[in-house]
């Protein structure tokens, strides 16, 4: 463990932005923040950077004032400041820009930035002198959105945009970002990179918080790594490596790339020829798709998200009608039966771990135990003439969690309590623990963290080693090319490309992403 | 100017009359379900003000006591509401409707316990009424064809309340649309997340503008009982807290809008009670109960096939929790 220290960048002797020091929070058996002190330098961007339930939220919130801390005190520009709610961070020139934004949808983008601050009983002046504060603002910081534009209807960079605005118009010198990237495209995630660095070079500080290493390492000056709610390691980005900030975040090495032998596939398993869907609303969202996956093999779609992916799986899993078009699975075709598809397949060793576990993968509201046997509850294992058998299905949830390394291993936890990868790990364990003899896994490891990642590639490699066909969809362009042994890329509902793994470059399958196909396309089958 | 003519201008005459509760009700609940509150309670609340100012009006002689009275009951079940769905997160709908239950039977329980006459309060005298207000040259005019009717009829001859009511629109347009307490309610009741984090207190909105809809809904129970009527009768409501919540959805949430919706339904209904007993060419006479029913088939059928999408502010009916 490295416990460097972070002297202030290029700020000369100018106190901190911020300086926390012996920050401690406990909520009731948990310690969330231990002791937790750190620097942040005027004019820089400070990483911070841990695995899910590390305490860096919470560090935040203290911050931020959602939250008094039990002991410890923060500075501000080397003043001792007392932050009890929002409006005193506001105060002191800290201004938070939240994962999930703190808009109104149905406001102008300058509705909301004026909220709270209106200038007045009435808004005839004070709006007046927003727009203008406003368009000053977006000129020094390249923050372009229209004033009146109506929240809702700006894709969510923009919108993003706009609660930076937000905290620059309350006078925010230090911003904190939670988690900024999670939802959005890689242009926008490039656009903010460029607003925060003309912002640092307007001698702004900003904190990012993150549990994305190449983030930290293309943005920041200086990181901070937490861990189990303790600072592990203050660090110049410039000194350090994505290696060593995933070993101090983990606590032990991690592989960043899965190692496998080569595939040895055999049969086919899955065959699709021609197939179209129609979503709800009459838009082709799948056109004419063929490829085929068979038994010890991973194959991999890239795509950026939108593109017929969700729908192709669905289709496959029999959630979502075929319009034309075959889906072979063990010498039925899917396409022509109807009925309850999705349980015919279950029931004839298809997995189905869908790309959306809150809202497909599990009931959040039950407990881990009864979302183990979700769409297997008919199997006489768990269901006698219709009575649940809850030894059988707790026992066995316990096995599985311990199986599967789930934290904590409480069958009667709420789904909804455990953390991203841990719901991940139940989905997981109930799709491949009937040994299914295919496994469509969607978006396996979106908003998990590091060390529950690299247990989930392992799994999905184990199960392709033990002779089973799997097919991944992930947007993911590290996952898919690190895990599955032959690639394609889709695009507006088509199937854009086919490599094998070793033969694909990450700026090859881009282009492919971005629809640039031209002298790549094979023809699948 | 035909006979047809003079019903006309009175059918419009009644509306008005019949439209003030409704109109001022609804305001009342675009306040509460704007800030994120479902008011399923405006009913009670009416009823409840309706009782106590004509048992004040009976007592003290003085319709102005009674409106004062009306409408501190009015805010004060308002404020048990807000006590329990605001602080104390409870089920909206739940609240809203074991007011109105407990209301329903108070009134008259009150009303037997102190003036024993089934529950009814005494009929009250011309001078404890709130009643008409003839404008200037209203009689003169009268015989002038057209605007003399027009003015004497529809726009003289009202009670102070009807008046208020034609104002309260405009007001509360004013107060939602223009000035730094309406852009806070209408943000609390599409993102309380966003208003906390603005600096701005959920429960402390949410309480105002159920202070709010407790003041209008005092006021249109008062006009029930001392202005439209002349003393409470059980269940005198007679269902126009609902009438008025519908006219809300119809309206989208917004005063206009909301108070058109308010004067067809009463248009509705004043046709309904011209309509009982006239003989119509081709079809003759139409049953009573199928003619008392209009108002509220028509009610039906706009909120099922031409209001549109009506979208409610985002966060009613759910209780502000604070997270992290």
């Amino acid at each position: 463990m490295t416990q460097a220290q972070s002297g202030p960048a290029a700020a000369g002797n100018l106190p901190p932005a911020l300086a926390l020091h012996g920050i401690n929070k406990r909520f009731s058996t948990v310690h969330a923040n231990k002791d937790v002190s750190l620097s942040v330098a005027k004019g820089t961007i400070h990483g911070i950077i841990g695995e899910n339930g590390a305490g860096k939220s919470t560090l935040m919130s203290i911050v931020y004032g959602y939250y008094q801390a039990d002991s410890g005190t923060i500075e501000v520009d080397g003043e001792r400041v007392s932050i009890k709610e929002p409006q005193d961070a506001l105060g002191v020139g800290i201004g938070m820009v939240h994962q999930h934004f703190m808009l109104v949808n149905t406001f102008t983008v300058l509705e909301n930035v004026v909220l709270g601050v209106e200038g007045g009983m009435t808004l005839g002046t004070g709006m007046d002198a927003a727009r203008k504060e406003l368009e000053h603002l977006e000129k020094e910081y390249s923050l372009e959105v229209d004033p009146d534009a109506i929240i809702g209807d700006l894709p969510v960079g923009l919108q993003q945009r706009v609660e930076i605005l937000k905290a620059l118009y309350r006078g925010a010198e230090t911003l904190v970002l939670d988690e900024p990237t999670g939802v959005l495209t890689p242009q926008e995630v490039d656009h903010l990179f460029r607003i925060l660095h003309a912002l640092r070079d307007q001698g702004k500080t900003i904190i990012l918080i993150t549990h994305k290493l190449r983030e930290i390492m293309a943005l920041t000056d200086n990181v901070t790594v937490m861990r189990q709610g303790e600072v592990v390691a203050n660090v110049k980005t410039a000194d350090t490596s994505r290696e060593q900030l995933a070993e101090l975040m983990v606590g032990r090495s991690v592989l960043l790339r899965v190692e496998k032998t080569p595939a040895q596939p055999t049969d086919v398993c899955l065959a699709v020829k021609g197939l179209n869907v129609i979503d709800g609303n009459g838009v082709r969202r799948v056109k004419d798709v063929d490829f085929d996956v068979r038994y010890g093999e991973i194959v991999g779609i890239a795509g950026v998200s939108g593109n017929g992916q969700s729908e192709l799986l669905e289709a496959l899993s029999g959630i979502r009608p075929v319009d034309t078009g075959d889906i072979l699975f063990k010498g039925e075709n899917l396409a022509a039966m109807d009925g309850h598809l999705s349980r015919w397949v279950r029931e004839h060793g298809m997995g189905h771990v869908p790309e959306d576990r809150q809202h497909m993968g599990l009931v959040l509201d039950f407990h881990a135990f009864e979302d183990t046997i979700l769409g297997y509850h008919h199997d006489p294992l768990y269901n006698r003439h219709g009575l649940l058998n809850y030894n059988a299905i707790t026992g066995q949830c316990a096995d599985w969690m311990q199986g599967y390394d789930v934290r904590p291993a409480v069958p009667e936890q709420k789904a909804g309590d455990f953390s991203g990868g841990n719901q991940q790990k139940i989905v997981l364990a109930r799709e491949m623990e009937r040994d299914p003899e295919l496994l469509l896994v969607g978006q396996p490891t979106r908003g998990v963290d590091i060390g529950a990642i690299e247990f989930i590639h392992k799994r999905l490699i184990a199960m392709r080693d033990a002779g089973k066909a799997i097919l991944l969809v992930s947007v993911e362009l590290d996952e898919i090319m690190s895990l599955a042994d032959r690639i394609l890329v889709m695009f507006d509902g088509m199937i854009v490309g086919e490599m094998p793994q070793g033969e694909a470059t990450e700026q090859q399958l881009g282009l492919l992403m971005a629809g640039e196909s031209t002298n790549v396309q094979q023809g699948a089958s | 100017m035909g006979e047809f003519f003079t019903i006309f201008i009175l059918t419009l005459d009644a509306t008005l009359r019949v439209a003030t509760p409704l109109v001022l009700a609804a305001l009342a609940g675009m306040f509460s379900e704007r800030s994120g509150v479902i008011d399923i309670g405006l009913e009670g609340k009416m009823l409840g003000a309706a009782f106590s100012a004509a048992a004040t009006a009976a007592v003290t002689g003085s319709p102005w006591l009674g409106l004062m009275a009306g409408i501190v009951t009015s805010m004060c079940l308002s404020m048990v509401h807000a006590f329990a769905c605001v602080t104390h997160h409870g089920n909206q709908v739940v609240s809203g409707m074991a007011l109105n239950i407990a209301v329903a039977g108070l009134g008259p329980t009150l009303g037997l316990a102190w003036f024993h006459q089934g529950g009814q309060t005494p009929m009250l005298g011309h001078s404890s009424r709130f009643t008409a207000i003839d404008w200037p040259f209203a009689k003169a005019l009268a015989d002038v064809p057209l605007i003399g009717h027009i003015y004497s009829e529809i726009f003289s001859g009202h009670n102070i309340i009807v008046y208020f009511a034609m104002v309260a629109v405009p007001v509360a347009a004013y107060v939602l649309y223009r000035t730094r307490f309406g852009l806070r309610l209408r943000a609390v009741g599409e993102s309380p997340e966003a208003v906390d984090t603005a600096g701005i207190s959920v429960a402390g909105m949410r309480y105002r503008a159920l202070l709010i809809t407790g003041f209008l809904c005092g006021v249109a129970g008062t006009y029930l009982s001392t202005a439209h009527s002349a003393g409470f009768i059980r269940d005198m409501t007679a269902g126009k807290g609902y009438l008025a919540l519908a006219a809300l959805i119809f309206g989208k949430w917004k005063p206009v809008p909301t108070m058109l919706a308010c004067l067809l339904f009463a248009f509705a209904d004043a046709v309904q009670i011209r309509l009982q007993g006239v003989e119509l060419p081709v079809i003759g006479t139409i049953p009573v109960q199928f003619i008392q029913a209009l108002p509220y088939v028509l009610t039906v059928l706009l909120l099922a096939g031409f209001v549109g999408k009506a979208i409610a502010p985002k966060a009613i009916g759910e209780p502000y929790i604070k997270e992290r």
